[in-house]
């Protein structure tokens, strides 16, 4: 028993101790955990807030709303319409396939277009929407909803999407918007930033220039989701801001009458203010309407257009490169004038053709102009001359006076990304390029605008303006509140030396125009509120063989596309003068029946909007 | 002599038992009852579902059955002390070929009323039969090698059927309330050092032996951030509900980390995340200091116990209480490994409650019995 007994004595010290030690741990133990919850719960409690909200909160981001063009009225060129939209959520549809073939019949989808849903459908989760149709008439809209009682699921929503409300008019100075494609998020950081499944954003012209300042901010859903992603509850609706608004310095009646000028033809038309540099209307023939492109254009409406030999999608005013023929007399002879090689009495007997270095040079009149001035050769546009006075000149001269005029230079800069530079040749750059030494003959060939010599309409638009407005130096815009880049010291530098020059190639140009004898003198003006002086052009494509000089076929005896370019310059009022315009005309035959007609119907309803335009720009004024 | 007469007085009517009970205890067990409901209504979503109510009439019975159990003489529990050991591995073994499988583990047993886990069952009944081993024991036998190896094979047999089953966290949690036991029977301290260090030693060989995906979990330990999504998840989820949970947390019904689905085995063992997300800091400790206390009563009854075995039994068992609590919380606070272990009362789970409340029942047992002598 005592035994027993001390034994228990000696047990019960054993494990009290060992207790003891036990509760310590404990203890410790304790303290750890407690430091653990007090380092996660309140020291680190902040970041693992963060994280839990990243966990909960996800963000949803909606199409923003793409700013408008608007021409220099303050009509809206390029806007937003309210499209209808038929979105499904398939996983809030009990029964899918029903609904699905509900809707094809109301909705009269053919098998490809209801194919293409079904098979969107897979692609995306059960929770996201499905786009059954983008852009629904106002009837199938009504009878949709009309039918909402046994379509369970199917939302009709209305979405802001892009129009063009003048169609075809302003293709080739907007150009059009289209679903982004991955590189057009990868091009722009802004894109990638804005990115929604459907986004339309700009593919070419303006819309793509300005990109940045059309496309606004995302609307921005929040909401609570669980861990599969599922949404739970809207925490915030933050609203995007809509695009910035571009104003164009554009007419739209201009434009429209130049797209009704050019109606099947293919050519060019452009206006601008010869003082501002505003371009009153560019327009590019044969156009495109830039609707078809805003949901994704269909193959067979693409095909239509890519295919079609007058060639819509070329921006003929920026991209097209003519030979400027006669239109660049103006230039030829202002630069003879400048360098001193001739003065307005040189006189040039015209016998039809002239022999020079081995070579036969052809005045297009066959008979000869006889003996030629200056005034006279500009008015009659006697090739003769003007071969003479460029092989006094030289190339290099020419090419000068004709760079300073804003030949063979993008008129925009970077503005269209399409724009070509044309080219002015002069003896360097054909011994850089071509590696061969510049020939006289070929001189004689550039003094009628032939040869290596290749302008765009919008080039020539240019020249003529600096010819009007007294031979100073403008920078053309179309975006009125685009910033300008240019200091104002740049703005009306003299292009000449001695302006008397300058007033003697107006003098030719009027004639030219307003004479007996003169090359567009059957398009005349008589009105001095409207009369306007020009210059016709007609650009050879191809080199006239003898056999065919022989012939000397009617322009509609020779097949198309063999036909010569149809050009004409011209600015007006010829009495204070204020917009000059430039035509082409592919294809047209001859300048001064083609092309210069049409300057006469331009010029009528350009000086007759002119007051409009002053006063839009006073009220401007006033309102600040 | 007086003391004597006492202390062979072991018929207490009813209400001299009712009046000896730790009132503390009971109170505890109660308020823990209470919080792990309301938890368990917060997984359901804030609504009375499943869980809830499974877990409340579970809740119930158990308790009633604790308090049953407190009424019976500790000297019956010391009777049962081999008997039960011997069902509960009877059990298993019966699990091994008759068991549900759940999950790739086979652990459970079809009862037609429950599904029972008798590993669960285990981390009470090992602690009981090695208390009855234990006590009437000479101090000097007790780390005789016949005591050492006899104790270790009652440890290890239980042990390897649940590994087999496979659950290696109940299996490690078996051994640990065995483990408590010898500690307390006066087993040599330097064998528990030998073990430890042999532990580690032969850790590297042990993981190079674990099946595949518990060798993920201990890597995954080491850097839950190398697969966020996959392996990682369940441990970085759990870590951010806790840590955004802050000093106060998000409110009762208002954790965002559970009520969102983020957090996986929310019922069961991440149940202390969703406590600890809702009820924050000062929460969580309330909830520490209510297991500490109840600790602590199990102990003092184990201390005022006159019985050997009775003691041995409330230091063992309150020691094993005491790393279930620890390991779950430290799992769940990215501390130890994934291993599948409840959080006592806390979690969903029948066995596991039952285990407790079993055990609860004779620590009370032992506190109405404090006096009474086994022979």
């Amino acid at each position: 028993m005592i035994n027993s007994s001390s034994d228990n004595v000696k047990k019960l010290n054993s494990i009290n101790r060992r207790m003891f030690i036990t509760g310590s741990l404990k203890f410790f133990i304790m303290v750890g955990i407690v430091s653990r919850l007090f380092f996660l719960q309140v020291k680190e409690n902040k970041k693992y807030l963060t994280l839990s909200d990243k966990n909960r909160i996800r963000e949803w981001k909606l199409a923003p709303v793409r700013g408008e063009f608007q021409d220099y009225f303050g009509n809206v060129i390029a806007g937003n319409f309210e499209a209808y939209q038929l979105h499904v959520i398939p996983e809030q549809v009990e029964n899918f396939k029903y609904v699905i073939y509900r809707l094809k019949d109301l909705l009269e989808l053919s098998d490809k277009d209801f194919k293409k849903v079904l098979k969107k459908k897979k692609e995306i989760k059960p929770w996201e929407t499905l786009i059954v149709s983008n852009n629904l008439s106002w009837d199938k809209f009504s009878k949709i909803n009309n039918h909402l009682y046994d379509l369970n699921g199917v939302k009709p929503v209305i979405s802001i999407s892009r129009n063009y409300p003048f169609d075809e008019n302003f293709t080739h100075i907007i150009g059009y918007v289209s679903q982004a494609n991955e590189q057009d998020i990868e091009n722009s950081e802004l894109i990638k930033k804005n990115f929604v499944p459907g986004i339309k954003v700009g593919k070419i012209g303006l819309e793509k220039s300005f990109e940045e300042k059309l496309i606004g901010t995302n609307d921005i859903e929040r909401y609570e989701v669980n861990a599969y992603g599922r949404r739970i509850s809207q925490l915030e609706f933050q609203k995007g801001k809509k695009g910035q608004t571009l104003k164009l310095t554009v007419d739209t009646e201009i434009q429209k009458l130049a797209n009704v000028l050019l109606k099947d033809k293919a050519g060019s038309i452009c206006v601008m203010d010869i003082f501002t540099g505003e371009v009153i209307a560019m327009h590019s023939s044969p156009s495109f309407d830039p609707n078809l492109f805003v949901f994704g254009i269909s193959q067979d409406n693409w095909q239509i257009i890519r295919n079609d030999p007058m060639k819509p999608l070329l921006n003929k005013t920026l991209q097209g490169r003519y030979s400027p023929g006669s239109t660049l007399k103006p230039i030829v002879a202002l630069s003879a004038l400048e360098n001193g090689i001739i003065n307005t009495n040189f006189t040039v007997r015209c016998t039809g053709k002239t022999e020079m270095y081995d070579q036969t040079y052809h005045c297009w009149k066959k008979e000869g102009h006889g003996y030629v001035s200056l005034r006279n050769a500009m008015k009659m546009s006697c090739d003769t001359y003007f071969y003479e006075i460029a092989r006094k000149l030289g190339v290099d001269k020419l090419s000068e006076t004709a760079k300073k005029f804003g030949l063979g230079k993008k008129v925009f800069d970077n503005l269209f990304e399409i724009e070509k530079d044309g080219l002015i040749p002069n003896t360097q750059w054909k011994k850089n390029t071509l590696g061969k030494g510049w020939l006289l003959g070929e001189t004689i060939i550039t003094g009628i605008g032939q040869g290596y010599i290749q302008t765009t309409p919008i080039q020539l638009c240019l020249m003529t303006a600096q010819i009007a407005n007294g031979g100073y130096k403008i920078y053309p815009k179309i975006v009125i509140n685009d910033k300008d880049k240019i200091k104002p010291s740049d703005y009306y530098i003299p292009l000449y030396k001695n302006s008397k020059n300058i007033r003697i190639i107006q003098d030719a140009m009027f004639g030219s125009t307003n004479e007996v004898m003169g090359t567009s003198y059957r398009s005349r003006i008589d009105n001095p509120k409207y009369q306007f002086a020009g210059k016709t052009g007609t650009a050879q494509v191809k080199k006239i063989t003898e056999r065919e000089r022989e012939l000397d076929l009617k322009t509609s005896e020779i097949p198309y596309e063999q036909r010569d370019h149809a050009l004409y310059i011209a600015y007006g009022p010829y009495v204070n003068p204020r917009y000059a315009l430039s035509i082409v005309v592919e294809h047209g035959g001859n300048g001064s029946t083609t092309a210069a007609p049409m300057a006469k119907k331009l010029f009528k309803l350009i000086v007759d909007r002119h007051e409009m335009r002053q006063s839009i720009n006073e009220k401007k004024y006033l309102e600040i | 002599m007086y003391q004597h007469t006492r202390l062979t007085n072991n018929n207490f009517t009813f209400f001299q038992k009712f009046k000896n009970f730790d009132y503390i205890l009971l109170v505890c067990i109660l308020l823990l009852g209470f919080i792990s409901l309301a938890t368990m209504y917060s997984t359901d979503g804030g609504k009375i579902l499943f869980h809830t109510k499974s877990h409340f009439i579970k809740l119930m019975i158990f308790t009633m059955m604790m308090l049953f159990i407190s009424f019976i003489n500790i000297k019956f529990w010391f009777s049962i002390g081999y008997l039960s050991y011997l069902t509960v591995v009877g059990l298993l073994v019966w699990t091994y070929f008759f068991g549900i499988t759940s999950s790739g583990s086979q652990r459970w047993m079809d009862l037609y009323f429950i599904n029972l886990q008798p590993s669960e069952l285990m981390k009470i009944f090992i602690i009981l039969c090695l208390a009855k081993y234990f006590h009437r024991m000479k101090l000097e036998n007790v780390n005789s090698v016949y005591t050492i190896l006899t104790s270790l094979i009652i440890i290890l047999l239980p042990m390897g059927l649940v590994i087999v089953q496979p659950d290696l966290g109940t299996s490690v949690l078996i051994a640990v309330s065995g483990i408590a036991v010898l500690w307390f029977a006066g087993i040599n301290h330097k064998y528990f050092i030998y073990t430890m260090l042999g532990f580690v030693i032969s850790l590297p060989f042990v993981i190079a032996f674990l099946k595949p995906y518990q060798k993920l979990r201990v890597l995954t330990f080491l850097n839950p951030d190398k697969d966020p999504l996959g392996a990682g998840y369940q441990i970085i989820q759990s870590k951010i509900a806790v840590g955004s949970g802050g000093i106060f947390g998000k409110g009762f019904l208002k954790g965002t980390q559970s009520y969102l689905e983020f957090l996986p085995e929310k019922h069961t063992d991440f149940i202390f995340t969703l406590f600890s997300e809702e009820f924050g800091f000062v929460g969580s400790v309330v909830l520490l200091v209510i297991y500490i206390i109840i600790i602590y009563r199990i102990v003092a009854i184990g201390a005022n116990s006159r019985s050997y075995f009775a003691k041995l039994f409330c230091y063992g068992f309150g020691a094993a209480i005491f790393v279930f609590i620890t390991i779950n919380m430290s799992m769940v606070l990215g501390l130890l490994p994934i291993v599948g272990s409840p959080l006592p009362i806390m979690s969903y789970g029948g066995s596991s409650m039952l285990a407790t409340m079993i055990g609860f029942g004779i620590v009370m047992s032992a506190r109405v019995h404090s006096q009474q002598l086994i022979a």
